[in-house]
C-alpha cells in the first residue's frame, strides 16, 4: 500500500485532471452518471403519481451509491484481485444462507433481514462473480484451457443455480451472462463457443420442461400472442406497447401521460418505467436516453481496453457489457420482443439494492480508469 | 498451483481482448439496433393505432340520464314526478370477489333474499363494467354506512338516481299506470341507445302510451377513467334532453271524489267533457299504488295483487267488458226513431212479457211488478221507466242490423281510440258477428237480448261514457283522451265532426226523457234529483251476471254477492247544455239507480261547482 501511494503521488502531479485522477474520479463517466441519474429521477417523479416520496427516496439511494462508487475506486485494483475470492464466498453463503433463512415476496425468497435492513444477495453476486471469474483467468495463460473453462462454469454456475432455486431467472442470467462475458474477452476458443451454443439450444426443451415455473412459461406464451390473454398475463404488455406507441415522435408531455397516471401501466416505476418516458416523451426521449447509456458503455469499454491488467480489462468489459444487457433486456420486454423478466432499468427503475449494486460496478471501473501507470522496465 | 501469471503475454492479452471487444461492440450496436427499431416500429410506423387504443382505455362515453317527462293535472297538480333515491350498485368487473363482497354488505346493511335474487338476475343480462343495482331506495343512515365503509367495498358504488314517484298513489294508478325495469322481452323491442341512460320503461297506462314522449332524450359524457374504472375527470359532455311534460284533462279533485264514492265497491268511472272528449275523471276501483312498482316490486306483493279476488290490476274503466243492460236503451229508443222503424206516437201495451211467434217461452220484463208498465208505453215511458217489453217490440221492427251500425256509430263495439294501451272493444252483436265469433246465423231472439243490452252485447264503462257524451251532444264524434297537451302545446282537439243528421225532435224527445229519468216522479233514478240546481239527464242499468230462468225469480238474498247483478248508469249535465257525461258501473251493485246513479250525481255535482267557480268548497263538502 505505501510503495503503491508514493508511485501514485509521483505519477500525479497537480492539475484539474489529475485532482481528479488522484481523487480516483473519472470525470466523463461521472458526468454521464449524473446525468442519467437527473433523468431517472425525473422520469421517476411521473412515472410514480408525481408522488415525492419515491423520488427522495431513490435520490437518497443515488447519493449513497456515489458515495459507494467512490469508496470503491479508492481501493487500488490489486486488492480487488487479491479479496475477490472473498467477496465470492461471502456473497455464495449468503446466498446459501437466502435459502434457508431468506425472506420474501410473491412467492420468491430472495433477501435477507439483517435487522436493520435488507439485502439481496444476488445483487452482490451480479459484481462477485464476473470479478472472480475476472481474477481466476487474469492470472491464467489465454485463450483458457478446458480445465479453466470448467473453473470458470462452476464458478458461475453454483450461484446461478441457487438463484435459479429462489427463483429469479432475470438475475440468475443475468449473473451467468457476466461470467461469460469475462471468459469470452479472455479468448475463449471458438470451439468452446460453438459447443456451448449447441448446449444451449438443447438446454432449451430440458429448462422449459423442468426448471421453468408455470408462470415463467406463461411469460413466453404471452410475449407470443399476449391478444390471448387480454386481462391476464396479456395485460401488462398490451399496455406498455400502448404506452411506447402512443407516445409517438415527441410524446404526451412530462406527467400528462395517460397511460401511465391513470394506471394502466403496470409496473410503472419499476421494471416498465421506460414506457412511461416513451409516453411522455416519444421516440425522442427514448432515442436520448439510449445516446446517454451508448456514451457510457462507450466510455467504460474505452477505460476496459486502456486498463493496465488483465483483471482490470476483463472485468471493466464484463460489467460493460452486462450493463449493455440490462438495458437490452429491459428495453426489449417492456416492448414486448423479449418474455418479462424482472430486470430493472439501470438509474431511472426504482429500486433499492439494485441501484447501490450498479454504483459499485462503476466504482470498479473508476477505479481501473484511474490507476496509477506502471512502471515499466524495458529489458 | 501453477502462476501462469508468471509466463503472460500482456501484449497477447491486449491483442485477444480487443478483438474480442470489438466482436462485442458489434454485436452491441446490432442488437441495439434491433431494440431501436422495435421502438421507431411502435412510435412511428404505428403510432396511430396505438394512439386510439389509448384513448380507448381511458375514454368512456357514460350515458347521461334525461329526466322523464312530468305529468299534471288540468290544473297544474304534480301526478307523475321524479324523486332523487339513492342505490347501491355493484360492477362485477371491479369486485374481486363477489360473494365476499355481498357477504361484507350483508353485513353491513339490510339486503333482503329478494335483493339478491333480483341482483342475480339482472346481472345475467348487464353488460361488461356496467352498474348493476343491489339495493334500492337507500336510507340516509344506510347511506352513511355504506360511506364509512367505502375502502372495504371494491366494485360497489352508491349512486344517485331519479326514481318516479306517483304523489297520488294509488288515485290514479289506472290511467297514469306505472314504470318498471325493463325486462328481456321488452329490451330486445327498444332501441338500446336511447335506453342506455334508463333502466325503466313504461309499463301500463299513460306512462306506457305516452313513453316517447316522455322518456327524453339520451345525453352522453365523455369521462377519462383510470385502469380501476375511477372517473377522473369529464372530458364532453351532451346534456341529456327532459323528456316532455303532459298535461291532462284529468281533475284530480273530481277522480278523488269519483274514487272515494265507490267506497269498497268494484267497479269503473268514466267521466268526459262533452266538448272536447277529454277525461275528466277515470276510476277503476279497488285501484293499486303505482309506487310498488316504481320502486320494483316484491314477488310477494304482486302475488298478492295479482291474485286478489277484487282484481285490482285489472282497470275495468277500460278493460272491463260489461252486459250495458237498460243503459243503452235511449240509444236504441233513437236509432228507432231515426230509422223510422217507430214514432214519437209509437206505444205498447205491456202485459209484463213478451211472447215471440213460435218461441215458447216468454221474455219477462225485469224492471215492472207483475202486471207490467201497464197500456199505452210510448219511448219516452219506456226509458223513464225502463220498460222492456216496448224495447223487444221495438226491436224486432227496428232489425239487428239498423241497431248494430248505428250503435257502431256511438262508440260501442269498436275500440274508442282513448290515450291508453291495452284498451278492450266489447262486442256490438251483429249477424255477421254471430257467424264469425259463433258460427251460428242470428235469431229474433238475440235481437230480443240485445235491445235491452243483454245477451252477447258487452261495452266497456269508457264506451258507455263515450256513448253518453255522443247523445249528449247531439250526434258529435265526442272522442276520449287523456293528454290534454305536451309541453304546453295543446293536442289538436277532435272538436266534433258531426257523427250523423239526426232529427233535433228525435234529439230533443230522448233528451227529454232521460232528464225525466232523473227528475219525473216514475223515473228509474229519481233518487237521485232531490236538492239538485241543475238538471242531469240519464238511464240506469242492470246487467245480470247469472242468468235467471223466466219462471224464476231474482232474489239477491238467497244468492252470493259475487253474483249479485251489475249496477251500471250513464249520465251527463247539464241537460239542456251538456258538459260533462259519464259512464260507470258498480259491480254487483244490484240496481243502477241506488248503487250507480249516486256516484254520479256526486261527480257531476262537484264539477257544477267547480265550474261555478265554488269549487274548493264544493271538494271539501264531498270529501269530509
Amino acid at each position: 500500500m505505501l510503495r503503491d501511494d508514493f508511485v501514485r503521488r509521483m505519477e500525479s502531479p497537480g492539475g484539474d485532471k489529475r485532482r481528479s485522477r488522484s481523487l480516483h474520479i473519472d470525470l466523463p463517466l461521472l458526468f454521464i452518471l449524473i446525468s442519467l441519474c437527473g433523468v431517472g429521477l425525473l422520469v421517476l417523479y411521473s412515472a410514480s403519481g408525481q408522488n415525492l416520496f419515491y423520488v427522495k427516496r431513490q435520490a437518497l439511494l443515488m447519493l449513497v451509491g456515489f458515495g459507494a462508487m467512490f469508496g470503491v475506486a479508492q481501493f487500488p485494483m490489486r486488492f480487488w484481485e487479491r479479496w475477490s475470492f472473498l467477496f465470492y464466498a461471502i456473497g455464495l453463503m449468503s446466498l446459501l444462507a437466502v435459502l434457508f433463512f431468506g425472506v420474501g415476496a410473491k412467492g420468491a425468497q430472495r433477501w435477507l433481514d439483517l435487522g436493520f435492513t435488507r439485502f439481496q444477495p444476488s445483487e452482490l453476486m451480479k459484481v462477485a462473480v464476473p470479478m472472480m471469474v475476472s481474477a481466476y483467468l487474469g492470472k491464467r495463460y489465454i485463450p483458457p484451457s478446458f480445465s479453466h473453462v470448467l473453473a470458470v462454469l462452476i464458478i458461475t454456475f453454483i450461484p446461478v443455480l441457487l438463484i435459479v432455486r429462489q427463483p429469479d431467472l432475470g438475475t440468475a442470467l443475468l449473473i451467468f451472462a457476466s461470467g461469460f462475458f469475462v471468459i469470452f474477452l479472455a479468448g475463449l476458443r471458438k470451439r468452446y463457443l460453438l459447443t456451448a451454443f449447441i448446449l444451449a439450444l438443447a438446454a432449451i426443451p430440458t429448462l422449459w420442461m423442468f426448471v421453468m415455473r408455470d408462470y415463467q412459461k406463461q411469460r413466453v406464451l404471452t410475449l407470443l400472442s399476449p391478444e390471448d390473454d387480454k386481462l391476464g398475463a396479456g395485460w401488462n404488455i398490451i399496455q406498455s406497447t400502448t404506452a411506447i406507441g402512443s407516445g409517438g415522435w415527441s410524446g404526451k408531455g412530462w406527467t400528462l401521460g395517460t397511460q401511465s397516471q391513470l394506471n394502466f401501466l403496470p409496473e410503472s416505476h419499476t421494471d416498465f418505467i421506460i414506457a412511461v418516458l416513451a409516453e411522455e416523451f416519444g421516440l425522442v426521449g427514448v432515442m436520448t436516453l439510449c445516446a446517454l447509456y451508448a456514451l457510457l458503455i462507450g466510455r467504460c469499454l474505452v477505460i476496459a481496453l486502456n486498463s493496465q491488467s488483465q483483471f482490470g480489462r476483463l472485468i471493466a468489459g464484463s460489467l460493460s457489457l452486462t450493463f449493455f444487457t440490462y438495458i437490452f433486456v429491459n428495453m426489449s420486454m417492456v416492448s414486448g420482443i423479449l418474455p418479462v423478466v424482472g430486470v430493472p432499468l439501470p438509474f431511472i427503475s426504482y429500486g433499492g439494492t439494485a441501484i447501490v449494486t450498479l454504483f459499485l460496478g462503476f466504482g470498479i471501473l473508476m477505479a481501473i480508469s484511474t490507476e496509477p501507470k506502471r512502471i515499466r522496465i524495458d529489458l | 498451483m501453477i502462476n501462469d501469471a508468471a509466463f503472460s503475454d500482456p501484449a497477447r492479452e491486449r491483442r485477444i481482448f480487443a478483438g474480442r471487444l470489438l466482436i462485442s461492440v458489434v454485436l452491441v450496436f446490432v442488437t441495439g439496433l434491433v431494440v431501436m427499431a422495435r421502438y421507431v416500429d411502435l412510435q412511428l410506423t404505428r403510432h396511430e393505432d396505438f394512439a386510439t387504443h389509448s384513448d380507448n382505455n381511458r375514454v368512456h362515453v357514460r350515458p347521461a340520464t334525461p329526466s322523464r317527462g312530468l305529468i299534471y293535472d288540468h290544473n297544474g297538480e304534480l301526478l307523475a314526478d321524479n324523486r332523487p333515491t339513492y342505490i347501491l350498485t355493484i360492477v362485477r368487473e371491479r369486485s374481486d370477489d363477489l360473494d365476499e363482497l355481498l357477504t361484507t354488505i350483508g353485513g353491513l346493511i339490510d339486503i333482503s333474499d329478494n335483493d339478491i335474487k333480483r341482483f342475480e338476475k339482472s346481472l345475467k343480462r348487464r353488460k361488461p363494467y356496467e352498474q348493476t343495482p343491489l339495493k334500492y331506495d337507500l336510507t340516509e343512515q344506510e347511506r352513511g354506512i355504506l360511506a364509512v365503509n367505502g375502502y372495504l367495498l371494491d366494485g360497489a358504488e352508491v349512486s344517485a338516481r331519479l326514481m318516479r314517484f306517483y304523489p297520488n298513489g294509488e288515485l290514479f294508478g289506472h290511467v297514469i299506470g306505472y314504470v318498471g325495469r325493463i325486462n328481456e322481452r321488452e329490451s330486445q323491442a327498444i332501441d338500446s341507445v336511447k335506453y342506455s341512460g334508463t333502466d325503466s320503461i313504461g309499463k301500463i297506462g299513460l306512462e306506457k302510451f305516452y313513453e316517447p314522449q316522455l322518456l327524453g332524450e339520451v345525453g352522453s359524457e365523455h369521462v377519462e377513467t383510470n385502469a380501476r374504472g375511477r372517473v377522473m375527470r369529464v372530458l364532453e359532455n351532451i346534456d341529456p334532453q327532459p323528456g316532455n311534460n303532459l298535461t291532462l284533462y284529468l281533475d284530480s279533485r273530481l277522480q278523488r271524489v269519483a274514487h272515494k264514492a265507490f267506497k269498497d265497491e268494484r267497479g269503473a268511472l268514466v267521466a268526459i267533457d262533452v266538448k272536447t272528449g277529454g277525461i275528466l275523471a277515470m276510476v277503476s276501483a279497488p285501484g293499486y299504488d303505482p309506487n310498488l312498482f316504481a320502486s320494483g316490486i316484491s314477488q310477494r306483493n304482486y302475488n298478492s295483487l295479482l291474485n286478489s279476488p277484487d282484481r285490482p290490476l285489472f282497470d275495468r274503466a277500460i278493460r272491463g267488458q260489461y252486459p250495458p243492460g237498460s243503459t243503452i236503451k235511449p240509444l236504441f229508443g233513437l236509432i228507432g226513431l231515426h230509422s223510422n222503424t217507430i214514432t214519437m206516437d209509437y206505444a205498447i201495451d205491456d202485459p209484463g212479457f213478451f211472447v215471440m211467434e213460435g218461441i215458447e217461452r216468454p221474455w219477462r220484463d225485469h224492471n215492472s211488478k207483475r202486471g207490467g208498465h201497464g197500456r199505452g208505453v210510448d219511448l219516452a215511458e219506456a226509458i223513464i221507466e225502463s220498460c222492456d217489453v216496448f224495447f223487444y217490440k221495438m226491436s224486432i221492427k227496428t232489425g239487428i242490423d239498423l241497431l248494430s251500425s248505428y250503435s257502431e256509430q256511438f262508440g260501442l263495439g269498436r275500440i274508442t281510440g282513448i290515450d291508453l294501451p291495452g284498451e278492450r272493444p266489447g262486442i256490438m252483436p251483429s249477424r255477421q258477428w254471430k257467424k264469425g265469433a259463433r258460427g251460428q246465423s242470428w235469431f229474433n231472439g238475440d235481437t230480443i237480448n240485445t235491445s235491452i243490452g243483454q245477451g252477447f252485447m258487452l261495452a266497456t264503462p269508457l264506451q258507455l261514457a263515450v256513448m253518453s257524451a255522443r247523445i249528449a251532444s247531439r250526434g258529435k264524434m265526442v272522442t276520449p283522451k287523456l293528454v290534454k297537451s305536451i309541453d304546453g302545446e295543446i293536442l289538436a282537439s277532435s272538436e266534433a265532426s258531426e257523427l250523423l243528421e239526426i232529427n233535433s225532435d228525435h234529439w230533443d224527445y230522448v233528451h227529454r226523457a232521460m232528464s225525466d229519468v232523473v227528475h219525473s216522479t216514475r223515473g228509474t233514478a229519481k233518487g237521485i234529483s232531490k236538492g239538485l240546481s241543475y238538471k242531469i239527464a240519464g238511464k240506469t242499468g242492470t246487467a245480470q251476471v247469472i242468468s235467471i230462468k223466466a219462471e224464476e225469480e231474482y232474489d239477491s238474498s238467497k244468492i252470493d254477492k259475487s253474483q249479485w247483478d251489475h249496477a251500471l248508469f250513464v249520465a251527463f249535465a247539464p241537460a239542456e247544455d251538456p258538459q260533462i257525461a259519464i259512464g260507470l258501473i258498480v259491480e254487483n251493485g244490484e240496481h243502477g239507480s241506488s248503487a250507480a246513479a249516486p256516484i254520479a250525481r256526486l261527480v257531476m255535482d262537484v264539477y257544477m261547482k267547480m265550474k261555478a267557480g265554488s269549487h274548493q268548497t264544493a271538494v271539501a263538502e264531498v270529501i269530509n
